[in-house]
């Protein structure tokens, strides 16, 4: 196997574009798969060494966020937790202490799992991807990115550069929250990410649902944000996002939950996080 | 494949290391620096056995591939103590009996100092979720808990 740790954009995406090559970002997945053979790269591409995929960076259209900026760096930036605490939450969930200092936001999307924590977060933030490749920067959604489990809507010689992730409604908020049977270090029964943005009355005006681990990939949630969209966001609304919530999980049963445990999950789940959110939209 | 020439440093000092590009950075400081405080436990980010500092950052050096450590700092429970004289993590975990194999420790000691920097004061929570990615089969964590916060009172002088 051969390391590589190419400085620019350019040079990233022809290394990938041979057979065989993975993108290096944290490693704390990718090695885990190479050490249990599940994976064996002829060639590792460390994109760490492109400034781009590194920093942090905020304008008036909000932040753009480099892939392998790590769960650690997210945390300690300065406005990010103030400007999307459902975000930094999200992905600080992401295993330990440890692992905060190496996992990433562009390694937990494309380590392709449907119960990625970070992922529903990014999906309620309304996170862009900026993906480079052999012919050139393309941009896409993030609950594009996924198509099943392990498959991307990425191609040969692709990868991802940065989020973006736009600036924080005058009057917004967003949370994302988990189900797991213990207090920490556990993969998602049930994740769910919320956004909800307020007009100067409280009625909301915009809203994003995300929901991950119930369904081959992460969802977005459209039927959810419409329950939210010209409410106050009172129990009525709250009674319809549940349904909402419900009726898109298309979960399997494993040794994590069932089926109907999962949806029933789900819809509560769903309430509380947007019960966060919203607490946290009429605070700004 | 010609092996990578690491130039780093690790606790202090400047090193030089051969490594492939499969070794991860706890194979190149047991196998080829002989720096073996970090532990081989998982192998798989779950157990904390080998962590490490990596340019101050809290990290399990089985999960970091040893050629990604040129250029950058390194620290290991190796760099601990100053000569003969115990940090005061280490000494508290004597006086509380906090280890009993020891295989946990060095990873624990390494990353309940990360804490420490970082939080001079931590709550009994805050130190038990800082360390959750560090298990020990054997002391059940309160003892360990307790020499952590008992050295954090001891190092802000309370």
């Amino acid at each position: 196997m051969r390391y590589e740790k190419p400085t620019t954009v350019e040079a990233a995406t022809a290394l990938l574009a041979g057979q065989g090559a993975r993108v290096l970002a944290g490693g704390t997945d990718l090695l885990v798969q190479m050490r249990s053979r599940v994976l064996s790269p002829d060639v590792l591409v460390d994109i760490k060494g492109i400034d781009a995929t590194r920093k942090i960076t905020k304008d008036a259209s909000g932040y753009t966020i480099g892939a392998a900026v790590t769960g650690a760096e997210l945390k300690e930036h300065p406005t990010l937790s103030k400007d999307w605490p459902g975000l930094v939450e999200a992905a600080n969930l992401i295993g330990s202490t440890q692992v905060q200092g190496r996992c990433s936001l562009g390694g937990n999307l494309c380590n392709g799992s449907p119960a990625a924590d970070s992922v529903p977060g990014m999906i309620a933030a309304g996170a862009v991807a900026t993906i480079a490749g052999p012919k050139g920067t393309r941009t896409l959604p993030v609950e594009d990115i996924m198509l099943a489990p392990r498959k991307l809507a990425l191609t040969a010689g692709e990868f991802i550069v940065s989020f973006k992730i736009p600036a924080r409604p005058a009057h917004g908020g967003d949370a994302y929250l988990r189900f797991i049977p213990r207090t920490e270090m556990d993969i998602a029964v049930v994740g769910c990410g919320v956004a909800l943005a307020l007009d100067a009355g409280g009625t909301c005006t915009a809203a994003r649902v995300s929901l991950g681990a119930v369904a081959a990939r992460p969802l977005l949630v459209e039927d959810g944000a419409k329950a939210l969209i010209g409410t106050k966001v009172d129990d009525a609304a709250l009674a319809k996002l549940e349904a909402a919530v419900r009726a898109a999980c298309k979960p399997i049963d494993d040794k994590r939950g069932t089926v109907e445990f999962r949806i029933d999950v789900a819809g509560t789940l769903a309430k509380r996080t947007a019960k966060i959110a919203l607490e946290r939209a009429r605070k700004v | 494949m010609a092996k990578h020439h690491v130039t780093t440093t690790v606790n202090g000092d400047p090193v030089e290391y051969l490594c492939e590009s499969e070794q991860t950075l706890l194979d190149c400081l047991r196998d080829e620096l002989d720096l073996v405080g970090a532990k081989e436990g998982c192998s798989s980010g779950d157990c904390g056995a080998c962590s490490v500092l990596l340019d101050g950052r809290l990290v399990c050096s089985c999960l970091v591939l040893g050629v990604e450590a040129e250029g950058r700092s390194v620290e290991t429970i190796e760099g601990m103590a100053q000569g003969d004289e115990l940090h005061p993590l280490q000494r508290k975990f004597l006086e509380h009996a906090a280890l009993q194999c020891g295989i946990c420790t060095p990873g624990i000691l390494v990353a309940a100092k990360a804490l420490l920097a970082k939080n001079p004061d931590p709550t009994e929570t805050q130190v038990r979720y800082w360390l959750a990615g560090n298990l020990c089969r054997c002391t059940g964590y309160d003892k360990i808990v307790r020499a952590v916060m008992d050295a954090a009172a001891e190092m802000r002088g309370a």
